[in-house]
Order: C-alpha cells, then sequence, then structure tokens
C-alpha cells in the first residue's frame, strides 16, 4: 500500500478544512488536504456564460454530492425501515473543492449569544419544567466573547458585507439591534436593498419590527482580503446558490483561502481521495492517520500524520467518526453514547407575496446574502413563556435570483394550476410580482432523532449508509407557526394584492423531496460533558485527542441563523487553540 | 445579410428543422408530443411545447448522465415505503419513462379505446388529471402519479431551460415570462423600485429573443 506523511491530514476542503489547513500552515505543519470529489475553480465551473444555467447549476445539481456513488438513509421513525435517499430533494451537500461552500448562497452570520447557553438561559428563564421530555436541550459551553475575534477574522477573510449596530459596546450603526457588540465593523459596507427587501423593511418598522441588511459574504465593493484574495463587487446576477460565482463576488474556499494555499509548497490538495476510515490504535484512543481510496486508481493509501483534522460535510464527518470507532456511538434505546446523538436541522417555511401588475419585483436579480431580516422573533429576543415553546426564527426577504424552473414548479400560489392553460396565464401574471418571505428557524435535539450506522444499504465503496433518524417535533412545529403569525402584519404593510402564509402543519412528517435547506447540525456535538457531547469546547474528540472535527456536527442544536459563519468561527477558534496550546504538548485540551 | 439577423437565421437553420428523437420510439413519441402540449399548451398567453421544442428537450435528456440515472443512488434492495421518503424504484428516468408511456397507453386504450396522442383534448386533460391524482399503478409498480410528476417536471424545464438543451425554442419561454435569461448583470438595477426590467431574453450562444 502506498503510505504518505504530513505533520497534518484534513479531510475535506470547504471552509472548515480550507481554514484549519491554512491555520496549520501558518504554524509550520506540513499539511495533506483530502477531497473525494473534482478539483474545482471559477475559471472552469464560474465561467461565463455557461455558468448561468439554471438546469445545469440548479437542476442536474453540478456542484452537489454525486449520490450515485453513496447516499444516506432516512426514515422518521425509530420503528420504520430507512429507505436510501436516492436522488437529492430536501438538503444538497456539495462535492468537489470548496464542498458546500463553493455553492452556498453567502449568508454570513455571527451567532445569538443566548442560543451558546440555551440550555442554561432557558433553565434561568422558565425553569426545568419548560423543557419537554426527550429533548436534549445543552449549552456548546463556549462564550460569545471568546468567540468574538474568530467571527471578526472570518468576516475578514470572506469579505463580508453589513451594518454594524454597536462596536466596543457604543452604537454607531443601523444594524441588528439584537445583535451583541462587536470589535469592529464589518469588512465592507451593507448591500443595497433590492425592491423586494426595501418593501420588507419599510413594512417591517412600520409595524414595529427591527429589521436590519443580512450580513453577506457577497461582496459590495472591490475587496482583497488578509490572505491577499480579491473579490469583485457583487452585481446581482442572482446566480449564488448551486453556482461557483463568476464575478469572484461570494466568498468561497476556492477564492478566499484556496489560493494562499496553493502556492505553499508545505500544503498538498489530493482531489478524488475518497477517505474510508481514520485509523486508530487497538486501544482507539490514538489516530495514526487516514486510508484513502484513490478514485482513479482504485488503490488505497495511507496517510501518516501525527494530526486528524475531519472537515467534511456535517454527516460525513459523523459518518467517518462511526465507521472509525472514534467515540462511543449513540443508543437510542438506551440513551447512552454520544456519537450521532443531537442531529438537528432547521425549521424554515416560505411565505408569499405579490404585487400589483405595475409593480415589478423582477426577481431574477438577486444576491444569495442579501436581503433585509427581523430578529425580533429569534432566539430568546421575545417571551416564550405565554408559548411554550424554544427556540425562534429570524424573517427575512433573501432575494437570491429566483429563475423560472424553480419558480414554476410554484407558479401562481397554492391555489392555481400547477398545469395547463390556468397555469401558464397565473405563471406569467405573477412571475415577475411575487416575492418570499422566509421564516428560517431553530431545530432543538431530541433523544429519537441520530444518525448511524444503516444495517442493509451499503455505498460504492462497500461501507454501510449513514442512517438518519429525524422527524418535526411539537416545540418547533409550534415554533414555526407562531413565528410565521407575525409575519402577517409585514404582509399587511406591503402594499401586496396578495399573500400566503407557509408554515409547518401540525403531525406533519419530514419529507425528503423537497427541498428546504442544508443547513443540518450536530451527531457530533461540542460541550462541557464526555456523557453527553463528543468533542469538547475546542472540537477536540474527547476519546481520541488527536482528532478535531469540524463543521456544524458541533451544534447541539440547529440555530435560527445559517451555519457557516459559526462554522468558521469554530474553525479559527479550535485552530487557535491547537496553534497557542495543543501543539506544545500534545493531549487532551480538557479533562474527561 | 450580416450582423444581428445572419446570426437569428443560423441558429434558426438549426433550431427550426425537422426533428427525428434519438431515444423514443415513434409511438412513444407522439405520446411524448401530445401528452407535453397537453400540460403546456399553446394559447393567448404564449407558445406550447411544440413551438418550445419541449418534447425535443426531454429526448436528449434521456442520454445524459441524468437520463441514464447515474446521478441517483441506484444500489439494490429497492423497497417500497412512504411517498416522504423519495424515489424508491429500480428505474432510471429513461426506463421511467418507456415504463410510464406504455402504462399510460394501455390505460387510454382500455378507458377510452384510443391512443393518448388520438383523444380529443379534453378527455386528454381529464386523463392527465387522473394519473395527477388518483391512485393508478401502470407497469411494474410504477404509479401514475410519479410517471405524471416527472413528465410535468421534465416539460417544465424544457419550456424554462437555456435553448442549449434543445427546448425553449426562441427563448420564447423567458420571452412569456419576462425572463432575461443569460444576462447576469443587475449592478444599474438593483435600487429601481417597481418598473418593469427593460432588456430581452439572451442566450448563453448569444442568440437574442426576437424584439430584445
Amino acid at each position: 500500500m502506498d503510505i504518505l506523511r504530513a505533520d497534518a491530514v484534513v479531510v475535506g476542503s470547504g471552509w472548515a478544512g480550507s481554514i484549519l489547513s491554512k491555520e496549520l500552515r501558518e504554524a509550520g505543519l506540513s499539511v495533506i488536504m483530502l477531497e473525494r470529489g473534482p478539483d474545482r475553480s471559477t475559471a472552469v465551473e464560474g465561467a461565463y456564460p455557461d455558468s448561468i444555467d439554471e438546469l445545469r447549476g440548479a437542476i442536474r445539481h453540478r456542484l452537489y454530492q454525486d449520490l450515485s456513488q453513496t447516499t444516506v438513509t432516512i426514515r422518521n421513525r425509530m420503528d420504520q425501515r430507512a429507505l436510501p435517499y436516492r436522488s437529492l430533494g430536501a438538503f444538497l451537500p456539495g462535492e468537489g473543492v470548496g464542498g458546500a461552500g463553493l455553492h452556498w448562497s453567502g449568508v454570513h452570520f455571527r451567532v445569538a449569544p443566548d442560543d451558546l447557553a440555551l440550555r442554561s438561559n432557558v433553565i434561568a428563564r422558565y425553569g426545568r419544567k419548560f423543557v419537554p421530555e426527550g429533548m436534549h436541550l445543552q449549552d456548546y459551553g463556549v462564550t460569545y466573547e471568546e468567540l468574538e475575534p474568530f467571527f471578526d477574522k472570518a468576516e475578514k477573510v470572506f469579505g463580508t458585507s453589513g451594518e454594524p449596530y454597536r462596536i466596543n459596546g457604543k452604537i454607531v450603526g443601523k444594524g441588528n439591534v439584537f445583535s451583541p457588540s462587536r470589535s469592529d465593523a464589518f469588512p465592507l459596507p451593507a448591500l443595497k436593498d433590492v425592491y423586494t427587501a426595501y418593501l420588507f423593511r419599510g413594512a417591517a418598522e412600520r409595524v414595529g419590527y427591527h429589521p436590519y441588511s443580512l450580513p453577506a459574504a457577497n461582496a459590495s465593493g472591490p475587496y482583497t482580503n488578509p490572505y491577499g484574495a480579491q473579490m469583485g463587487p457583487c452585481n446581482f446576477c442572482g446566480y449564488c446558490s448551486g453556482y461557483d460565482c463568476y464575478m469572484y463576488s461570494k466568498a468561497s474556499p476556492n477564492v478566499n483561502i484556496q489560493p494562499a494555499l496553493r502556492q505553499d509548497a508545505g500544503f498538498r490538495l489530493i482531489s478524488r481521495a475518497h477517505v474510508l476510515r481514520v485509523d486508530l490504535d487497538s486501544a482507539k484512543k490514538h489516530a495514526r492517520g487516514v486510508t484513502y481510496l484513490d478514485l482513479d486508481t482504485q488503490r488505497e493509501v495511507k496517510v501518516e500524520a501525527a494530526l486528524v483534522i475531519l472537515g467534511a460535510f456535517q454527516f460525513h464527518n459523523v459518518h467517518l467518526m462511526l465507521l472509525s470507532g472514534i467515540g462511543r456511538p449513540y443508543d437510542a434505546a438506551k440513551n447512552e453514547g454520544v456519537v450521532g446523538r443531537n442531529f438537528v436541522y432547521q425549521t424554515i417555511t416560505t411565505s408569499h407575496a405579490w404585487m400589483p401588475q405595475d409593480r415589478f419585483t423582477n426577481q431574477f436579480i438577486g444576491t444569495g446574502g442579501g436581503g433585509v431580516a427581523i430578529d425580533d422573533f429569534n432566539s430568546m429576543n421575545f417571551d416564550h413563556g405565554p408559548h411554550g415553546f424554544i427556540g425562534g426564527s429570524p424573517v427575512w426577504v433573501n432575494q437570491a435570483g429566483v429563475k423560472p424552473i424553480a419558480a414554476s414548479s410554484f407558479g401562481g400560489g397554492k391555489d392555481a394550476p400547477r398545469w395547463g392553460k390556468g397555469f401558464k396565464r397565473a405563471f406569467a401574471d405573477t412571475y415577475r410580482h411575487a416575492f418570499a418571505i422566509d421564516a428560517h428557524g431553530s431545530n432543538m435535539a431530541y433523544r429519537d432523532a441520530y444518525l448511524d450506522l444503516d444495517p442493509t444499504w451499503k455505498d460504492a465503496y462497500g461501507q454501510p449508509l449513514l442512517r438518519m433518524t429525524y422527524d418535526w417535533h411539537d416545540n418547533d412545529i409550534r415554533m414555526n407557526r407562531y413565528v410565521v403569525s407575525r409575519i402577517e402584519p409585514i404582509m399587511k404593510e406591503l402594499g401586496a394584492t396578495k399573500y400566503e402564509l407557509g408554515m409547518l402543519q401540525p403531525g406533519q412528517s419530514f419529507d425528503t423531496r423537497v427541498y428546504k435547506t442544508t443547513h443540518l447540525g450536530g451527531g457530533a456535538v461540542m460541550g462541557d460533558d464526555p456523557t453527553t457531547s463528543a468533542l469538547n469546547r475546542y472540537l477536540q474528540s474527547w476519546d481520541v485527542p488527536n482528532v478535531f472535527v469540524i463543521g456544524s456536527n458541533a451544534f447541539p442544536q440547529g440555530m435560527g441563523y445559517n451555519p457557516t459563519g459559526m462554522v468558521a468561527a469554530l474553525a479559527y477558534w479550535a485552530a487557535h487553540q491547537i496553534r497557542t496550546t495543543y501543539l506544545k504538548a500534545p493531549g487532551p485540551l480538557v479533562p474527561s | 445579410m450580416g450582423g444581428l439577423e445572419g446570426w437569428r437565421q443560423a441558429i434558426a437553420a438549426e433550431t427550426d428543422g425537422p426533428y427525428t428523437p434519438r431515444f423514443f420510439t415513434p409511438e412513444e413519441w407522439r405520446f411524448i408530443e401530445a401528452a407535453c402540449e397537453c400540460l403546456f399548451p399553446r394559447d393567448e398567453v404564449g407558445p406550447g411545447a411544440r413551438d418550445l421544442a419541449v418534447p425535443r428537450f426531454i429526448d436528449r435528456q434521456m442520454d445524459t448522465p441524468w437520463g441514464r440515472g447515474a446521478l441517483w443512488y441506484m444500489m439494490a434492495p429497492f423497497e417500497a415505503g412512504p411517498p416522504n421518503l423519495g424515489y424508491q424504484l429500480p428505474l432510471a428516468p429513461r426506463d421511467l419513462y418507456r415504463t410510464g408511456i406504455a402504462g399510460a397507453e394501455r390505460y387510454c386504450v382500455k378507458a377510452h379505446g384510443k391512443s393518448f396522442a388520438d383523444l380529443d383534448t379534453d378527455t386528454q386533460v381529464a386523463v392527465l388529471t387522473s394519473f395527477e391524482k388518483n391512485p393508478i399503478d401502470l407497469d411494474e409498480g410504477l404509479p401514475a402519479s410519479l410517471f405524471f410528476e416527472q413528465l410535468l417536471a421534465n416539460t417544465l424545464e424544457g419550456a424554462f431551460s437555456d435553448p442549449l438543451y434543445g427546448g425553449n425554442r426562441h427563448l420564447e419561454g423567458w420571452v412569456m415570462l419576462g425572463f432575461p435569461g443569460a444576462r447576469a448583470d443587475f449592478m444599474d438595477w438593483v435600487d429601481q423600485y417597481g418598473p418593469a426590467y427593460p432588456l430581452g431574453s439572451v442566450a448563453i450562444n448569444g442568440e437574442t429573443a426576437k424584439g430584445a
């Protein structure tokens, strides 16, 4: 077998893997990065005008995971048989260099500080009985103040556009009044409001809510980041989510970090390298490196390394831990074990409004991270006492460029015909006058929502697929319905001719066929207690201390915000601890 | 003859000529043409599926990695489950079409004594409506609703994707909606609040819509 050696091996080339690789190179470690998909660059996948192609991009999934080789199985309940996720639907993981960081939209949040200690905060405010039976409500074990320098660093690397509210405790702008204090402004000013965002901002203000510009990793002007990577101003072309940005305006690992890494002789990227397992010693306390399958030669290759970083997509990280024997697998029946525990998602529903025929929303204009949001019903920004649920949702207009194939499946609204003459009339009359308002909310963790290995189906390499056991729970459905009900006053202020509220229905099951969001989380969460978390507060495995697992897998519950900003901050936070403490004396950073 | 008009004519010569399907048999092709037109009929709003060459789009899609099922997880075992857990049949899209059309034709002959393409428009609409809404099994355990949804999705793709793929002929699907296609540059239009975007549709190959 071929053997390669490096100081550190990094699995995955998305944001998490790219940030860790850059940080470890700055610390002087030699790094091998493994990516199972192909190499990707804007010169190829982003080239204009070929990339301005809805069919190839968002519909036929140009940049997404190749399910023909490996997928997951899904069931709603523990007593059901899970079935393979055979074609992409509810969520769209990436594949190839840049991972999901290449095809993401660009919404770049920090975190609502209350969410980091949600269990403690809920219990302090509402008492222990407020937490329903079967909910695994947990704290992250890290505070906003500890993470702030790393949020700041990530924004500077991403070239994030936004409007601050408070810097060093002083109110400085019209940003989100609920957002915590910052140490510095955003690197770039907020993007302009498109028409629908402007309408939403005005309506929300009149209702008494607190609208703010979404923080966006889509550059509002030219920008050069600390690694020397350059971004051009976003022109609102509308091809962000599902596409490689041809304008070099949307931050991606490929544009913002990889150019610096690729010039560095101590870094080596190997694409089409499918990692099969982390190789552990017999006691399963130390990792020797990883074994991957070279997809071109079909030969297995070992990479020996003193430090192993799992930086693949959320559930791939958990899958690799389960396949490798890192940490104790979660057993839902006994409610013991940690790997696979607290698998979470988000609750996202879309409401629609239609403007009169002489007002054009031109919804093909847009940018993936831009828009206007309110946080009045997110996190703990409102009184949950009368409602009896935990969690919340930001609400926003995030017009990312609505193209006709995607729009055609919705047409003229819930009651409009789906095909035939009636469909054509309704679609032609509404396409340029419609817009959407999303409630993009939290999702709590539950005893019966988890990840483990499927007993039946295998991937193309003979390994068991990951199995998801997941359904909506009453707490989250009620949260979604409450927040969406608070959109209605905005709808009435828009000057719309018609609107429809979209909300989860009581008792509704998770449907894998229809896109919701790719914001999956948990399964290998961080925390202070090794009996309820797979990772310590530095995202280090409690069980195998030379393995760090970076990603949204670390979130104990699904937050209302988009996850990428938090993933990037956690990546820099973990990297800082590795650089300043771990490398001097490799071992557990927190005693277990 | 030169400039824009010459370019238009060169494109027209290629896209307006007769088309011989590569995947569908002549009998299947009659079904596809009639069913697509029924889903997306020519009317006062705009062109129909035949005008837009939607059947040609679908025929070409059958010979892509997607049509051959190469983008899907197609490993056994195949087991039935609740609809919300997604597609579980062993049929790649092209096989789904072959099986679906055969089953649909048998259904039409049995219920109405004729092939789908020979039914009057109202009956065609009634047949597709039952496929959409009623629990009908076509063949090899293929629910009619599943075949219907695939056909509808591909018809809409054919009407609204870039003409590169054989449908949306002369960008007329986009013109009907007012979608500008591959322009992808709205820097000076972001904060113009209310008026219609003024520029016409353009395709990846540079074809522009008439009047654009």
